[in-house]
């Protein structure tokens, strides 16, 4: 098998995914094509020695839709022979990109590939693409669905998070991303977004509240107690998870992944690739796994996942250096640290999503991306990449430094 | 034609009268099918015919489907295809007549349900009388069917999602006003007027289509799972629609999907789709369980179908209740209701006071909600004088005591009552534990003596449990029946033993569920599986809403009462630990198996695991459930082996009416008839290992199951034969 190198990788800062987020007035295409334009000039590309470029889009409709990738580097002036495609695996839809992207290396059938991924939340709603598991009765009806926000407080209240604790974790979540932002972490990566007549729009990310304090998210209402009560899911979920009595709502929007707009991409390629474009790698894709758990509770799939990937390489959580595991809600990263008993300070060290925001499709990428920065700074060698994922997904990646 | 008589009048309207014969209502028979489909052939090809007005010849416009003729067709075992085919069937007929390219309208002056509004969809104009008793609706999900006829198709296409939805996941019915107000009818008229109307509106038709058939149609609302409304709808109204059936009852399941996916097709399409779930709802137990126990045996019950043929209708004019305590005083309001005069007793004329109390505030409300005017509500108060004599019952047929469950205090009232009234009067007893022989020991006329057993509260729930003592004659138990009916309840007839049908059978459940507590079940577990089964309330639940020290009181009773025969459950200890070591009573006094805070909901008692630890290996919920069910099921055959109950229609009746087993199920004896015979025992032997004597499987059903017999058959049976 041939060995998958990361040799760069860039992100854009996250815009609020309001109307009034910094990057609400970029288009999808726009914004994908100035980070394929960083890229490509950053290490000075032959963009037509580019097998394959993969991006994750969780929305892929509208001006998301039409395969963005190939819409995306064709804008951004690559060699027309570059070919892109576009997957959705819901949340982790970006890190599945950069392992389909090294899979094609890994299987010998590419040498030099882009992966990543793309979300404006701002512009193309969460659900715009619809879809039978929600929303098709006898679907949604068989496979006993409840939003997300309900799986992250069951999660909380079969496994004893407290509404105290969850805000704690957001609480330093904030806390690790304004310093790693303060300490110039994210500067290696990050790439400005700007107009088309060279104005910079948003440098940095916009989402981040620094200086929250539990007192401040005390205060706020628990997202999901009236979809839960009103709607009727938290009596679906329970028809699933008959030993509760009731689902105890802890999760707010201090204490969840925030919407974003975003984009991230990561370049990847074979040894001889590299070296022929007079790259240096940078990590090894060690391996990657995917897995399906109960789509009600939805989001317990990281810890899965991980066993699943770590068996694969023959490794042990004690080999990990650092772990990076998405926050699409406090209660998920806490279940994953309980779980598999991991100390906090060996995960999410320079905060995630509860702070940053969770641009879906491009989220895994960007995270990839942090960690591989991060173990450099620290000089570690190994981490371990994991999301949660919608319908009950788990996708796990294993890198270590070269 | 047989069922509708077909005349053309000088302008050239065909005037279609339906009028099913020998049938109090017009229902879809499949003459009447035959007939329908004909009548629209016709209106399309006489070129003499303008237009077409459809109308009935009885009062109601139509009641929908022959659910007797539906109800069999489980039990015959029908194929798919037959089913599919006869639903097609009625759709194409009705298809046909809204396609007949001429202008059809309904004119309804009376109520139009099921198949019966289905007809009037399919016609291109709806004008319906103002009386608003007439009732418009789909009702089909209230006895586990969908509407077959295009219902779920035409609706929505008129409504929108939302609110076809509503009306037909619900099942209730509207008034004309309303109907109008919602868009599924299009005028209403002076009571009289529907058939001129209908008429007139024919006559200045343009363009006879319905608007689905039109080019350019668009979906009220939308629809689809790219519109915005359709998928919050759609998803919303599933998680809903779990809520509520627990996943236990296919019927509303297979609306939300036929509307679905019909609202994306084209009409012909989306009524195959209909037939399709249709098709599979009827072949489901569940339809046939509902119809034959909610529909076809509860409408007999209240015809009183157990009542002896010999004596004759006597009504209740002047009714006694001793105690006005919450029985009594829910008594005497569905009799004073009924227009009974009532004498209410109590040991002071201010405690009887106080349960008139009862009645002047629940018509008060009805006052306040504008359903009854106050006049008439004055005039049922005044019905009921309240008293704390005993000469005030001379004069009453029927005297019903509802006092305290003592065997001394009620032989002391039936003394008193007894001296007053007439012979021929028949002296009642609302207990729900003691047996009525000995209660009449106390009577010096027991074939007078009987009992009728309420549930509470009185005015909400429609069962009344007839006891027959030892010595009960047939005039009593007649006369008792004839009273039921005049307060509009559903009877059930039992014979004596101690908990007669309900209160025993009902509290084989809530033991089962405390029984499992004291085993280390975790009580949410316990609570949730019932009410996923499908029980109104969890075990503990009820049992505080009963109060645990009713519960200890019938308890010690019945172990005084049985001596050395009592059979010590595993559930009396739990029950005597909380009244005498915790003093947790139930809900009544704020604390029992939950805490009951004044600001929030109740939630079950934190210190139950402490006192109760839970066992590291937990039961799945299916086991749960299936313990729960079993141990009713069980012992309603039990009842039945024992004569209690003489009928199975009886104990399905009072098990779904009385305590809330599930509908779905059709009662506690068609529960068993669903899973087989066969498989039951299996399943109840099982449990009897594991649990102990409680599943012990009654011979007769062992036997009935090796014979690969069913009750409901056995019981069809022995009718023909005493018959005969």
């Amino acid at each position: 098998m041939t060995d998958a190198y990361i040799y760069d990788h860039v992100r854009s800062p996250r815009g609020r995914g309001r109307a009034n987020g910094a990057l609400h007035e970029v288009t999808p295409i726009d914004l994908a094509a100035q980070m394929l334009v960083s890229l490509r000039e950053r290490n000075d590309l032959d963009t037509a020695a580019l097998d394959d470029v993969v991006m994750g889009c969780v929305s892929p409709v509208g001006e998301q839709g039409s395969v963005i990738p190939r819409t995306a580097l064709l804008n951004a002036a690559y060699d027309e022979c570059v070919p892109g495609k576009q997957l959705n695996r819901f949340c982790a839809s970006g890190l599945e990109a950069v392992n389909s992207a090294a899979a094609q290396i890994m299987a010998g059938q590419s040498d030099l590939t882009i992966g990543g991924g793309i979300e404006c939340m701002s512009r193309v709603p969460m659900g715009s693409d619809s879809g039978a598991m929600h929303a098709d009765p006898a679907i949604a009806y068989k496979l006993y669905f409840a939003p997300q926000g309900i799986g992250a407080d069951l999660i909380a209240t079969k496994y004893g998070f407290s509404r105290s604790a969850v805000d704690a974790y957001a609480v330093e979540s904030q806390k690790r991303a304004a310093h790693a932002w303060d300490s110039g972490y994210f500067a290696r990566s990050v790439v400005p977004v700007v107009d088309h007549i060279g104005l910079t729009l948003l440098e940095k990310d916009e989402h981040m509240r620094p200086g929250t304090t539990a007192d401040d998210l005390a205060g706020l209402k628990a997202a999901f107690e009236i979809p839960g009560q009103q709607a009727g899911f938290d009596a679906v979920a329970l028809q699933k998870y008959p030993d509760i009595e009731r689902i105890d709502h802890v999760h707010t929007g201090g204490n969840s992944s925030g919407i974003v707009d975003g984009c991230a991409l990561v370049l990847l390629g074979s040894r001889e690739a590299g070296e022929s474009q007079g790259l240096k790698p940078r990590a090894r894709i060690r391996g990657f796994s995917s897995i399906g758990t109960d789509p009600t509770i939805m989001l317990t799939g990281p810890v899965p996942s991980a066993e699943k990937v770590l068996k694969r390489c023959g490794m042990s959580t004690a080999d990990i250096d650092l772990f990076e595991l998405n926050e699409a809600f406090a209660s998920v990263v806490m279940l994953f640290m309980q779980t598999l008993e991991i100390p906090h300070d060996k995960i999410n060290v320079n905060g995630g999503a509860i702070a940053m925001g969770h641009p879906l499709g491009a989220t895994g990428a960007m995270i990839l991306g942090t960690v591989l920065d991060e173990l450099e700074r620290r000089d570690l060698e190994t981490a371990l990449v994991n999301l949660c994922i919608g319908g009950g997904m788990g996708t796990a990646t294993i890198i270590e430094r070269v | 034609m047989k069922t509708i008589s077909y005349a053309v009048d000088k302008v050239g309207i065909a005037v279609l009268t339906i009028d099913v014969k020998d049938r109090p209502m017009n229902v879809m028979t499949a003459e009447f099918i035959t007939d329908i489909a004909a009548a629209a052939e016709k209106i399309a090809t006489d070129d003499a015919v303008k237009g077409a007005v459809l109308t009935s010849g009885k009062d109601a416009f139509m009641a929908g489907g022959d659910l007797k003729e539906l109800v069999q067709v489980f039990e015959k075992n029908a194929s798919t295809e037959e089913i599919y085919g006869w639903c097609r069937n009625v759709q194409q007929a009705y298809r046909k007549l809204e396609t007949c390219g001429k202008p059809v309208a309904a004119a309804i002056a009376g109520t139009a349900l099921g198949g019966g509004l289905e007809l009037a969809l399919a016609c291109h104009y709806r004008v319906v009388g103002s009386d608003p008793k007439i009732k418009l609706g789909q009702p089909e999900v209230q006895v586990g069917l969908i509407p077959g006829a295009g219902g779920t198709q035409r609706l929505p296409r008129l409504l929108g999602l939302e609110p076809a939805l509503r009306m037909l996941t619900q099942g209730n019915s509207v008034s004309p006003q309303e109907a109008l107000k919602l868009g599924f009818i299009d005028a209403v008229v002076e009571p009289g007027q529907e058939l001129e109307a209908a008429k007139a509106w024919v006559q200045q038709c343009e363009e006879p289509m319905a608007p689905w058939d039109k080019k350019g149609f668009r979906f009220p609302g939308g629809a689809g799972l790219m519109n915005p409304n359709a998928i919050q709808t759609q998803m919303v109204g599933t998680a809903l629609l779990q809520k509520m059936t627990n996943h236990n009852y296919p019927a509303p399941i297979a609306i939300m999907s036929a509307v679905y996916e019909g609202s994306v097709l084209p009409v012909d399409k989306a009524l195959d789709i209909e037939s399709k779930y249709f098709t599979s709802v009827l072949m489901n137990p569940v339809a046939r369980n509902m119809i034959r126990t909610l529909f076809v045996n509860k409408g007999a019950a209240d015809k009183l179908v157990r009542r002896p043929q010999g004596p004759a209708k006597r009504p209740v004019t002047r009714l006694g209740i001793l105690g006005a305590g919450m029985m009594g005083a829910g008594v005497a309001y569905v009799s004073a209701y009924a227009g009974m005069d009532v004498v209410l007793l109590d040991m002071s004329a201010a405690n009887a006071e106080k349960g008139k109390d009862y009645s002047r505030e629940l018509l008060q409300k009805r006052v306040e909600q504008g359903r009854m005017d106050a006049e008439k509500a004055a005039a049922i108060l005044e019905k009921i004088q309240t008293t704390e004599n005993y000469e005030d019952l001379a004069g009453c047929e029927l005297v019903i005591e509802a006092v305290f469950e003592d065997r001394d205090i009620k032989a002391g009232v039936t003394a008193k009552s007894e001296a007053v009234i007439s012979d021929d009067a028949i002296f009642a007893s609302n207990t729900s534990t003691l047996p009525i022989t000995g209660l009449a020991e106390a009577s010096k006329r027991p074939e007078k003596f009987i009992g009728i057993h309420f549930f509470s509260p009185v005015d909400k729930m429609p069962l009344v449990e007839v006891i027959v003592g030892a010595k009960t004659s047939d005039v009593a138990i007649a006369q008792a029946l004839d009273y039921i009916r005049q307060i509009r309840k559903t009877p059930i007839v039992v014979n004596d033993s101690r908990g007669f049908y309900t209160s025993r059978v009902f509290g084989t459940y809530s033991k089962e569920g405390i029984t499992m507590l004291a085993e280390g079940v975790k009580p949410a577990l316990i609570e949730n599986a019932a009410r996923h089964a499908g029980m109104p309330v969890g075990p503990l639940a009820v049992t505080d809403e009963v109060s645990i020290e009713l519960s200890y009181h019938v308890l010690k009773q019945t172990r005084e009462a049985l001596g050395d025969e009592y059979v010590e459950s595993p559930a009396d200890q739990v029950i005597a630990k909380f009244i005498d070591e915790l003093d947790r009573k139930g809900k009544k006094n704020g604390k029992g198996f939950y805490e009951y805070p004044a600001d929030r909901k109740k939630h079950l008692w934190g210190e139950l695991s402490s006192l109760y630890p839970p066992a590291a290996q937990q039961p799945e919920a299916e086991e749960v459930k299936t313990r729960l069910l079993y141990v009713q099921a069980l012992d309603s055959v039990r009842c039945m082996e024992e004569g209690v109950v003489t009928h199975p229609a009886d104990a399905d009746i009072g098990s779904v009416f009385g305590w809330g087993f599930p509908p779905y199920t059709g009662g506690t004896i068609s529960y068993i008839e669903t899973i087989g015979l066969e498989r039951f025992v299996r399943e109840a032997d099982r449990l009897h290992e594991a649990y102990g004597e409680r599943f012990a499987v009654p011979e007769k059903l062992r036997t009935m199951a090796k014979k690969g017999q069913t009750f409901y058959e056995m019981a069809d049976k022995s009718a023909r034969q005493s018959a005969a």
